[in-house]
C-alpha cells in the first residue's frame, strides 16, 4: 500500500532527456521504481537509459500505460505538461517538481485537476518517496530512507532530509515521504495528504513539516481534530523569520500578522499534536507519541 | 514585484479602470500649471503602506504652494523609505469610498473578490458579515452574476452599481492578465458627480511570471536593499535582517530552521541566504562572495546534501574564502551526498564540520554572542 505510490506504479517522466530528467529517472529506477516511459516534443524513437521516449503524453500512454508522471518541464512549459498528462487519460497522480512557475499557472493546474478527478503533487517540490514499497517519484537523496511505518508531509524538501535522516538514525523507517511543496498554491494540501495517511494500513504515526505563511497548518490542526486517530508530531520553520519578507519559498511569508510559526504551532498542540522545537526532536517526539 | 501607485493605475488605466489624470514629477521644478489646474493632492509614492499618517500625502492650490509641498516630501523618509518621486492628482470631490481588492485565497486555492460598502479604511477592521468574500472558479472566470450579488451587497444601484460592475469585470483582468498576486482599490471613490473611480491602487505581479510582462512601467522603488537587489539578479534567495550572523543552507524550510537554531541559543541571524539546489561550484562562490559583502561577524553554513553535492559546495566555499585577507569565523556543518570528499576539502582550507545542526548553531554563537542591532 503505502500512499499515491506502491509496486503498481507505472512511472512517466516528462523532460526525461534533460539534465535532472535523466539524473533522477536513473535514480528512482535505482531505488526500485519501474520507469516505463519518457516524454520529450522531439526526442521520440530514442531511449534514455532503457527508457523509451515519445514526442508526447498520448503516444506515452497509448505505448506503456503509465499511472502516475513525474514532471521536470521548465517553468514556463510546465502548466501545458500539466494539462497535457492529465487529458491523456490514465494517469492519476502528476508530480510538479519544476520551481518558479507562475501561480496563475499552477491556479489553473490545481483547478482543472481537481474537475479531471487527477491528483497533483506540488508545483515545487521533492516529489514523493514510498521506502516500505521501494518506489520514489521525485528527487530526494535514497540513502537516508529507510523503510518502516512512519509518513512524512511536509511543505519543504531538504528540511525533510534532515529531519527523516534524525529518523533513520534512530530506527524509525518510513511508509511515504510526501513533499507537498513551497509554493501558497499546491495540488495536495496537508488535509488531502492526511485523510490518505488515516487510511493507510502501513502507515502507524505521521510527521507534519510546516512553515510560516498561508494557513495550512491551522487547517491541518483543525482536520486532525475531527479525523484523524493515529498519532501525529509536527516540526514548523520560520519562529525567527521578519514579516513581510518571503523567506526562499513563495509561500513562505507572513502578512498582516497572518501565518506565524508561533500560530502554527500553537494550532498544532490544542489538536493534541506533539510539536517539535528542533528537527533532532523528532524522533523523539514519535518514540512518546 | 509591488508596484508603486503611478505605476498601478497606468496598469489599471491599461485594462479601462477609471482613475484620476495625474503627473508623477520626481522634483518640485517640474510642477507647472498643467501639474496644477485646481486644488492638487501630492502623493509620495513609496511601497510602504501609512504614508498618509507619515505626512507623505498633502494638499495643495497653487503652483508655489505645490513646489514648497513637493520639496518637504522628497526629503522624507517613510518608515525608513526615501520617497524618489509624487503623483500628483486633482483632489476629487467624495461622495462615498468603497473598498474592492482581488488576491488568492490559498486554502480555497482560488481567486477570491473582498468588497465592502466601507472603504479607505484598512479592510482587517470591517467586520465579517459586512464583507462580500466571493472565490471565482479560474476556468469559468469572473461571469456577470457575481458582480450582481457584490453590488446586491454593497447595497449599491441604478448607474453606480453598472459602472462597479465594470470595474470589478477590469480588476479581475488586470488580475489575471498581469499575472497580479494583488489588486486592490482603497478607496474606490464614488464623487459627488457620481462618477467612479479608482483613488489608490496596490498592484503586486508575480516574480515568477515577469518573463511574460516585458511592457511594464518603469518604477525607482525600494523594495530591496542593494544586496539583495544583487542577489535577485543571481536568483539567489538572500534576505537582510536584524542579526549579525550569517546563515548559508540550501532549500528554503532547512535555511529558516538553521535561522530558527541560532535563535533558540541567543544568536541573532543577519543574513537568509538559501543557495538552493545547484551542482556548480561557481554559484556558491558567487552566494559566499555575496555573503562576504554584507559583512557577518560569523558565517554558518548548513547543508543537507541530496541534488546539492556537498564537494561542490565545499569547493566553491573555499574558492571564495581564498580572495579574503580576513575573512569572519565560518562555521560549517555538512552532511549527505558526497560528505566525505567535502570534509576533505574543507580540511586542506583549515576548516573543519559539526555534525549537527544545533551544534553549529551554538558554536556560532559561542563565537560572537550578539544581540540583534538596535536592540
Amino acid at each position: 500500500m503505502a500512499i499515491l505510490l506502491d509496486l503498481s506504479t507505472r512511472l512517466l517522466i516528462q523532460g526525461i532527456t534533460g539534465h535532472q530528467g535523466t539524473f533522477h529517472a536513473q535514480a528512482c529506477r535505482e531505488f526500485g521504481t519501474y520507469v516505463a516511459a519518457g516524454v520529450t516534443p522531439g526526442k521520440g524513437g530514442t531511449t534514455q537509459g532503457g527508457v523509451p521516449v515519445f514526442d508526447t503524453v498520448a503516444q506515452a500512454v497509448a505505448a506503456q500505460r503509465p499511472n502516475v508522471s513525474l514532471i521536470f518541464v521548465p517553468a514556463r512549459f510546465a502548466m501545458d505538461a500539466v494539462f497535457e498528462a492529465i487529458d491523456a487519460g490514465g494517469i492519476q497522480t502528476v508530480i510538479v517538481i519544476t520551481e518558479h512557475i507562475p501561480f496563475h499557472d499552477a491556479l489553473r493546474m490545481v483547478t482543472y485537476a481537481r474537475l479531471r478527478g487527477v491528483r497533483i503533487v506540488g508545483p515545487n517540490c521533492p516529489g514523493v518517496i514510498s521506502p516500505c514499497q521501494a518506489v520514489k517519484a521525485g528527487i530526494m537523496p535514497s540513502s537516508i530512507f529507510t523503510a518502516g511505518d512512519h509518513a512524512v508531509i511536509s511543505r519543504s524538501g531538504t528540511l525533510t532530509y534532515e529531519i527523516v535522516h534524525h529518523m533513520s538514525v534512530n530506527g524509525l523507517g518510513q511508509s511515504t515521504v510526501l513533499g507537498l511543496g513551497g509554493d501558497p498554491v499546491v495540488g495536495t494540501t496537508f488535509i488531502e495528504a492526511l485523510a490518505l495517511l488515516q487510511a493507510d494500513p502501513e502507515t502507524e504515526k505521521i510527521v507534519l513539516v510546516g512553515e510560516i505563511g498561508g494557513s495550512a497548518e491551522e487547517d491541518a490542526a483543525a482536520y486532525i481534530t475531527q479525523h484523524v486517530t493515529k498519532p501525529v508530531v509536527a516540526y514548523i520553520a520560520g519562529h525567527s523569520a521578519p514579516e513581510g519578507k518571503r523567506m526562499g519559498h513563495a509561500g513562505a511569508i507572513i502578512t498582516r500578522g497572518k501565518g506565524t510559526a508561533a500560530s502554527k504551532a500553537h494550532a498544532l498542540e490544542k489538536a493534541g499534536v506533539a510539536v517539535a522545537k528542533r528537527p533532532f526532536e523528532v524522533p523523539q517526539l514519535l518514540k512518546k507519541a | 514585484m509591488k508596484c508603486l501607485e503611478y505605476v498601478a493605475k497606468e496598469l489599471f488605466r491599461r485594462h479601462g479602470i477609471p482613475t484620476p489624470s495625474g503627473i508623477v514629477v520626481t522634483t518640485p521644478e517640474q510642477i507647472d500649471s498643467t501639474a496644477v489646474p485646481g486644488p492638487v493632492a501630492l502623493k509620495a509614492q513609496v511601497l510602504i503602506g501609512g504614508r498618509g499618517k507619515a505626512g507623505g500625502i498633502q494638499f495643495a492650490s497653487s503652483v508655489p504652494e505645490a513646489r514648497q509641498k513637493a520639496a518637504a516630501i522628497l526629503a522624507m523618509k517613510i518608515r525608513g523609505f526615501p520617497v524618489h518621486s509624487l503623483l500628483i492628482e486633482p483632489k476629487l470631490d467624495i461622495a462615498r469610498e468603497l473598498y474592492l481588492s482581488i488576491l488568492i485565497d490559498r486554502a480555497a486555492r482560488l481567486p477570491v473578490i473582498l468588497a465592502s460598502a466601507a472603504g479607505g479604511i484598512e479592510i482587517e477592521s470591517v467586520p465579517e458579515e459586512q464583507l462580500f468574500r466571493r472565490t471565482i472558479d479560474p476556468l469559468i472566470g469572473l461571469q456577470p452574476y457575481i458582480t450582481r450579488e457584490l453590488n446586491a451587497k454593497l447595497g449599491l444601484t441604478g448607474e453606480t452599481a453598472t459602472q462597479v460592475a465594470t470595474i470589478v469585470q477590469q480588476a479581475y483582468e488586470v488580475f489575471v492578465q498581469e499575472d497580479a498576486e494583488l489588486v486592490e482599490i482603497n478607496p474606490l471613490v464614488i464623487t459627488t458627480q457620481g462618477k467612479v473611480l479608482a483613488g489608490d491602487g496596490k498592484l503586486v505581479i508575480d516574480n515568477d511570471a515577469l518573463f511574460r510582462h516585458k511592457d511594464l512601467p518603469e518604477q525607482k522603488a525600494d523594495e530591496f536593499t542593494d544586496l539583495e537587489a544583487e542577489a535577485r539578479a543571481k536568483g539567489i534567495a538572500f534576505i537582510q535582517l536584524e542579526g549579525d550572523i550569517g546563515v548559508i543552507a540550501n532549500g528554503a524550510g532547512l535555511t529558516m530552521a538553521t535561522l530558527d537554531a541560532l535563535t533558540l541559543v541567543g544568536g541573532a541571524p543577519g543574513i537568509f541566504l538559501d543557495l538552493g539546489g545547484t551542482d556548480d561550484p561557481r554559484q556558491v562562490t558567487g552566494a559566499f562572495e555575496l555573503m562576504l559583502k554584507a559583512h557577518p561577524k560569523v558565517i554558518f553554513l548548513n547543508i543537507f546534501g541530496g541534488i546539492t553535492k556537498c564537494d561542490t559546495v565545499a569547493s566553491g566555499v573555499v574558492a571564495a574564502l581564498k580572495g579574503i585577507a580576513a575573512p569572519p569565523p565560518v562555521i560549517v556543518r555538512i552532511k549527505g551526498l558526497n560528505e566525505v570528499q567535502a570534509k576533505g576539502i574543507l580540511a586542506d582550507a583549515g576548516l573543519t564540520s559539526v555534525d549537527y545542526l544545533e551544534e553549529g548553531a551554538q558554536r556560532a554563537v559561542d563565537l560572537h554572542p550578539g544581540t540583534a542591532r538596535g536592540a
